[in-house]
């Protein structure tokens, strides 16, 4: 699907190499705290939080249980207001599209606005491939592209890189594609902010056509929603001749008047904002008004697979808000990169199996990437129950693998669910740790362990049985139950 | 009253003085404890790690052995968020439509032990003495999949001699996550290190929580460690009382792991 | 193409065979946050993302503009927008007749338009680019965005805002929410004001009676 991130590792390995890397683990705590107390602050002023979290959910779960319906609005309503719509299966099939069009304008150039869709699909890559540079707009993703470094966070993709380092890749790469980053460059953020306005305005004021998402699309109306805080969005969606908004089909809301809970939800989940400080809405073409070229493609890419699963459906109701990331104890201290994906943390750990199938080693091992603590589930805004979706993927996973020569892991299952069937058999089992127990007598714990069990063993000292199971005093005591 | 205790099977193997504690604190408010032999497992572990067929027999069991009683009890968040939230849908999973229903209908009659004191008996002052520095863990099922809130915290602010402390980042996960903390050794250790790190801040002589897998995980780090924090379930520190330490007991007789 | 459409659609109905069709929720969202000073609340909020907010009167308008302007070189102000605000001396005005290049933007310090709805709980100004607001580009391209607001046009909090815009939306215009300067919190989540857009954002309100004398907050 994606052309980026292939051969990625299980989790696990990915994690342990994160881990390691400290500099990254202070940048990731510094701030994801930061904005998760940003987050916290400005929920708690608003009455009655949880009715609109309900009220976004309904809203959604309706649009996708008629996604059929609203789609071809949408398609009538942009078509009416002077769009051109396309349709994309997946990923080949809208870079195909984007490339065309783009190549059909002569130019050789697009800038672009902050968009997780077409990061999903690869499309720079695509367009790289088709000899169209393709400028990324927001600083964070400037910060990645001229790093030549991956997203590791849906809201702030270069969360895992500090103002340093920044610096240093402004004052490296800018030179190479345009304004060079100016001499004497200090560290100070509004100073790398200054470097990347001069650096991108030149490019803003040039470029023929804008590639970018949307956050949300009105079936009633035709209308495009882009939530941002820079201004790029704006500079992309209002300068150029030709834009191209690249859309998966899960973004359609039914009417304008739907956006009320959404502008409400998304920037105080989000950036921890009353509101983001530049929204943008537009219908097709404005005569007089920004791009005279407007087209929408319709993107798939796996979307309907999820729809089809009658539980992980819920997770397309997610408006990328990244305040699960943010909460997330396992995305805190191994970042974004690890889940190879786009979607890191709860909602990537749930979306990219859903999206991408449990093929690959990093997609199997994707569901068991979290504690199953629900931190994530109590700050969505669209109370996706991430928690219960990963224990439905791991019950796929193992599904998927039953018939074959079982694993170690799949015989001890099976032989632990056979004893625990009958309470006779846990009994004997039990006997065998009491017996255990008395023979390690008076240690208090278990060191180092062999095998697999040396997993647990490396940091944790491990319990010893008690030479007494419950059940055997409460015989002894109090006879037969 | 009368209240079917359902261990664990966790408990009733490694740690059987938490349920001995739960029946003590039960019996001292004049409730009759019962306990079905014919109990084993809630089958979290196998839910959770994805073995939904396999944990299918084991919510059938709970059912048929727990269904009758008014009110059952459980020393362990995790198991009884388990079977609350999770029995009907296994049984739903595996296409077993009627059972999900017993189970959901049972699961209500299902407490955590710190719901059954406060919300069912309407206590918080069980009558127990802990002269100890004391920090609470609020364990993640407890806190989110149960939404226990304070009841823990209320039934230990009244318990007498307690110098109770505040966890710093208490509703931070410990990074257990049961086949977590192997499946995904290195982040598990991870979380568990800086909980461990945030217990030792209080300087507490003891860590308490209502589930003793947590609490494994936790004391096993700090016993590593060599940090010299007992680690003792909330079951255990509600039964004590001043004869406990009357005869000049050590915490360690009474708190041994 | 039309099989890529054909296709996608028989996807999403297959999908959904079976399944159950949530019913389209009722419209009562979260709460209105009703606050007895509607316009104080705006100009707290609108302080609180480092912007400039001065209460006017109808009559101090110009002078408050040409304030808000001062050490400026050339502004563009959209076709619609009235001629008494810019009555002051001084003030270098160009016109928009939708002739004017980015490029040319791009060398012009300033931009001052009215509004269409104001929203208090958030500090949100929203531009529907009516004739006295102007084509969207005015309002991005100079660095200092001076914007006249009316009373009349606040409203509590994002619901009612949307009610008040729903008939611009309908008849194709586009929206510009504006909530302080520009800004990025990119870097290690320290916000910083100014990046792409106006890194300047000077509000204007403007009270509803007319008789009284200019006063500023």
């Amino acid at each position: 699907m994606s052309g980026t991130f292939i051969g990625m590792p299980a989790f696990p390995v990915a994690a342990r190499e994160a881990l390691d890397n400290a500099q990254q683990r202070r940048n990731l705590q510094h701030a994801t705290q930061t904005i998760r107390d940003k987050r916290a602050a400005v929920v708690d002023e608003v009455d009655r939080w949880e009715e609109l979290r309900v009220a976004g959910a309904a809203i959604k779960d309706h649009v996708l249980t008629h996604l059929d319906g609203y789609l071809v609005q949408l398609e009538e309503s942009l078509t009416r207001a002077g769009a051109t719509v396309h349709w994309a299966r997946d990923a080949e099939e809208a870079n195909r599209i984007v490339t065309a069009l783009a190549r059909e304008t002569g130019t050789d150039e697009v800038v672009k606005v902050k968009s997780m869709t077409t990061q999903e699909i690869g499309l720079n890559e695509a367009l790289e491939d088709a000899g169209i540079h393709a400028w990324e707009t927001d600083l964070a993703e400037l910060i990645v592209q001229l790093g030549r470094d991956r997203p590791s966070h849906i809201l702030v993709p270069a969360i895992h890189r500090n103002r340093a380092e920044i610096r240093e890749i402004f004052l490296r790469e800018m030179g190479k594609v345009g304004t060079p980053a100016p001499e004497g460059l200090t560290s100070a953020p509004h100073e790398l902010a200054e470097s990347a306005r001069r650096h991108l305005r030149e490019k803003f004021l040039r470029a023929k056509v804008a590639i970018s998402g949307a956050n949300f699309a009105v079936a009633e109306t035709g209308t495009l929603v882009v939530v941002e805080s820079e201004g790029n969005g704006r500079m992309c969606l209002t300068l150029p001749e030709t834009l191209i908004s690249v859309v998966g089909i899960e973004k359609v809301l039914p009417t304008v008047a739907d956006l009320d809970v959404f502008l409400k939800l998304l920037p105080r989940s989000s950036t921890g904002e009353r509101m983001n400080p530049y929204t943008s809405t537009w219908t097709g073409v404005t005569p007089g008004d920004g791009p005279q070229q407007v087209h929408v493609v319709l993107l798939d890419n796996g979307r309907s697979d999820a729809l089809a699963d009658h539980v992980g459906r819920q997770a397309l109701r997610c408006i990328r808000c990244s305040a699960c990331l943010n909460v997330c104890p396992v995305y805190e201290r191994v970042g974004g990169h690890a889940y190879g994906s786009v979607y890191p943390g709860p909602i990537g750990a749930v979306l990219n199996p859903q999206l991408r199938g449990t093929e690959s080693p990093v997609d199997k091992s994707l569901p068991y990437a979290s504690s199953l603590c629900g931190a994530c589930f109590d700050v969505c805004p669209v109370r996706i129950e991430i928690p219960d979706l990963l224990v439905h993927l791991r019950t796929r996973v193992v599904d998927e693998k039953r018939g074959g020569l079982p694993s170690g892991e799949q015989l001890a299952m099976k032989g632990a669910s056979w004893m625990f069937a009958e309470h006779t058999r846990w009994e004997r089992a039990q006997r065998g740790a009491e017996l255990g127990g008395r023979v390690l007598g008076k240690k208090d714990s278990i060191g180092r362990l062999p095998g697999p069990l040396s997993a647990w063993s490396d940091a944790r000292d491990a319990p010893i049985p008690p030479g007494e199971s419950f059940r055997t005093w409460w015989k002894r005591e109090r006879g037969q139950g | 009253m009368r209240v079917a205790l359902f261990a664990t099977c966790f408990n009733d193997t490694m740690w059987p003085q938490t349920p001995k504690a739960v029946v003590t604190v039960l019996e001292r408010l004049g409730v009759t404890v019962e306990f079905p032999l014919e109990q084993t497992c809630c089958g979290q572990m196998f839910t959770n790690t994805g073995y939904a067929r396999e944990a299918l027999p084991l919510v059938e069991r709970f059912a048929d052995v727990f269904g009758a009683y008014d009110a059952v009890v459980a020393p362990s968040g995790s198991c009884v968020g388990s079977i609350r939230h999770q029995h009907g849908t296994v049984a739903r999973g595996c296409a077993r439509p009627a059972l999900a229903e017993r189970a959901e209908a049972g699961a209500r009659n299902v407490y955590e032990l710190s719901e059954l004191l406060v919300d069912v008996l309407g206590v918080t002052d069980v009558g127990a003495t802990f002269p100890h520095r004391v920090t609470y863990h609020p364990t993640c099922h407890s806190l989110r999949m149960l939404r226990v809130a304070d009841k823990p915290l209320r039934l230990l602010r009244a318990v007498r001699g307690i110098d109770l402390v505040e966890l710093p980042g208490a509703d931070q996960c410990c990074g257990f996550g049961g086949t977590f903390a192997m499946k995904n050794a290195d982040t598990s250790v991870s979380m568990g290190s800086d909980k461990a790190r945030h217990v030792r801040e209080t300087e507490a002589e003891v860590l308490v929580a209502g589930d003793n897998s947590c609490l494994a995980h936790i004391g096993g780090l700090l016993h590593r460690q060599r940090a010299g924090v007992r680690v003792l379930h909330l079951a255990e520190v509600l039964a004590s009382t001043e004869r406990d330490f009357a005869a000049d007991q050590e915490l360690g007789a009474v708190a041994s792991r | 193409m039309i099989g890529s459409r054909q296709e996608m659609l028989g996807r999403i109905t297959a999908a959904l065979d079976g399944a159950e069709r949530a019913p389209a929720p009722g419209r009562r969202h979260g709460a209105v946050t009703s606050s007895p000073d509607v316009a104080a609340l705006f100009v707290e909020r609108v302080e609180d993302y480092r912007a400039v907010v001065e209460r006017v009167a109808p009559a101090g308008v110009a002078a408050a503009v040409a304030d808000a302007l001062a050490g400026t070189g050339q502004v563009v102000v959209p076709p619609g927008l009235p001629r008494d605000w810019l009555a002051a001396d001084g003030v270098d005005v160009v016109t928009d007749d939708g002739g004017l290049a980015a490029d040319d933007l791009d060398r012009i310090d300033a931009v001052v338009t009215a509004a269409a709805v104001g929203v208090a709980t958030t500090g949100t100004i929203v531009l529907d680019h009516g004739p006295d607001q102007g084509r969207r580009a005015l309002s991005l391209v100079p660095d200092l965005h001076v914007c006249v607001v009316h009373e009349s046009q606040l409203v509590g909090d994002v619901p009612e805002s949307i009610t008040r815009l729903r008939d611009a939306v309908v008849g194709g215009r586009p929206l510009t929410w504006i909530s302080g300067p520009s800004a990025t919190s990119d870097i290690e989540l320290e916000r910083v004001e100014g990046v792409h857009g106006p890194r300047r954002l000077h509000v204007l309100l403007v009270s509803d009676g007319d008789s009284t004398p200019r006063a500023r907050a």
